[in-house]
């Protein structure tokens, strides 16, 4: 069977229409089937609706995703309350310990994302990695960085995330591998996405499955959970009516 | 003495403008270097076998144990000179002619 290849972060500028339909277009082209857009928390039911329309056109499936960037835990759970039924990613941008650990253990969230040009505030540790393997939290790790940067920093961003894969695939924490870009020339095919995380001693295997079997499983989980067929994990409403 | 075994890539290259092939070489050359440094780059047995600049395509030759270090390499490439690029691997393959066969 074929691969379902997907990029859950592309930033887009959203207020650019034809900025936004060339990118789903490129994304198509380079071979992804579902892709995810960073919306602003306030995005028009509508306009995401118009949004995958265009995705649909174009043969790519687009998923709606919140990028939260909460400052105290108390603020994340209260957007989690607030966003977690209107989007079908949630991903935390941990710019504290506090907000990290809280968003490690609340099921709610669906990735962790960490600063690439602050190395202070990669949080991602064994504690971190402890909790989000009870929770379903996964790790991910942009690639527009390593397209950025240069030099001695590149180089601490490779060893710090050496270290942060590790420390994931050593508690069972899965990892999804995205591109977290805003302009189309730094797309990349899933590929070459997963070829980047040899530079970070990531094997083959969990790297193809970071760009196709982890972001695919966060969004068939999300979407069933927000159908009005689910009623707990495991059980759906199959059929409806007076015969039942 | 055992032959080496060999992997020819056929590289789609997304640019706005026209790229030569020495810049494009040097291209590849620097990505290498810059990410496995000269040791590195002497392992990967890299060499330009095609290159067609009105069709944007190239094919290039490297060991075949060196094949996932050169896309990682050439998915670094951003900038060819003043111009923003994306270098895309569109078929890897063991000889010349099923190359052509596959990518055409």
């Amino acid at each position: 069977m074929k691969r379902i290849c997907a990029d859950l972060h592309l930033c887009p500028n959203l207020k650019d229409f034809r900025h936004v339909s060339q990118m789903i277009s490129k994304a198509s082209r380079l071979e992804y089937r579902l892709i995810a857009m960073a919306f602003p928390s306030n995005l028009p039911e509508e306009e995401i609706r118009r949004l995958r329309n265009i995705g649909k056109e174009a043969g790519v499936d687009l998923a709606s995703r919140v990028d939260l960037k909460p400052r105290t835990p108390k603020e994340l759970i209260y957007s989690l309350r607030k966003l977690r039924r209107k989007f079908e990613i949630v991903a935390v941008v941990c710019e504290s310990k506090n907000v990290a650990r809280q968003a490690a253990k609340d099921r709610r969230v669906d990735l962790l994302n960490f600063p690439s040009f602050d190395f202070r505030r990669r949080f991602f540790d064994r504690a971190e990695a402890e909790l989000a393997s009870n929770g379903l939290a996964c790790f991910e790790v942009d690639v527009k960085p390593l397209l950025a940067l240069e030099g001695s920093v590149r180089v601490r961003l490779l060893s710090q995330l050496r270290r942060e894969v590790a420390i994931a695939e050593e508690f069972h924490v899965p990892i999804v591998i995205s591109s977290g870009v805003s302009d189309g020339m730094l797309l990349r095919k899933p590929r070459e996405l997963a070829a980047f995380a040899s530079l970070f001693d990531l094997d083959e295997t969990s790297a193809l499955e970071a760009v196709s079997k982890n972001p695919v499983a966060i969004v068939r989980r999300n979407r069933d959970k927000l159908s009005s067929r689910f009623v707990a994990p495991g059980i759906r409403i199959i059929r409806r009516g007076k015969d039942c | 003495m055992k032959s080496v075994r060999r992997r020819y890539l056929a590289l789609e290259i997304d640019c706005d403008g026209l790229v030569d092939s020495r810049e494009f070489l040097d291209a590849v050359w620097g990505a290498v270097l810059k990410l496995y440094g000269e040791y590195g780059a002497s392992c990967v047995g890299l060499s330009l076998i095609d290159y067609d600049v009105e069709r944007r395509f190239a094919v290039i030759r490297v060991v075949h144990t060196a094949v996932d270090m050169v896309r990682t390499a050439l998915a670094s490439i951003t900038r060819i000179g003043n111009r923003p690029v994306a270098i895309h691997v569109v078929r890897v393959s063991g000889t010349i002619k099923s190359l052509y066969k596959k990518a055409s």
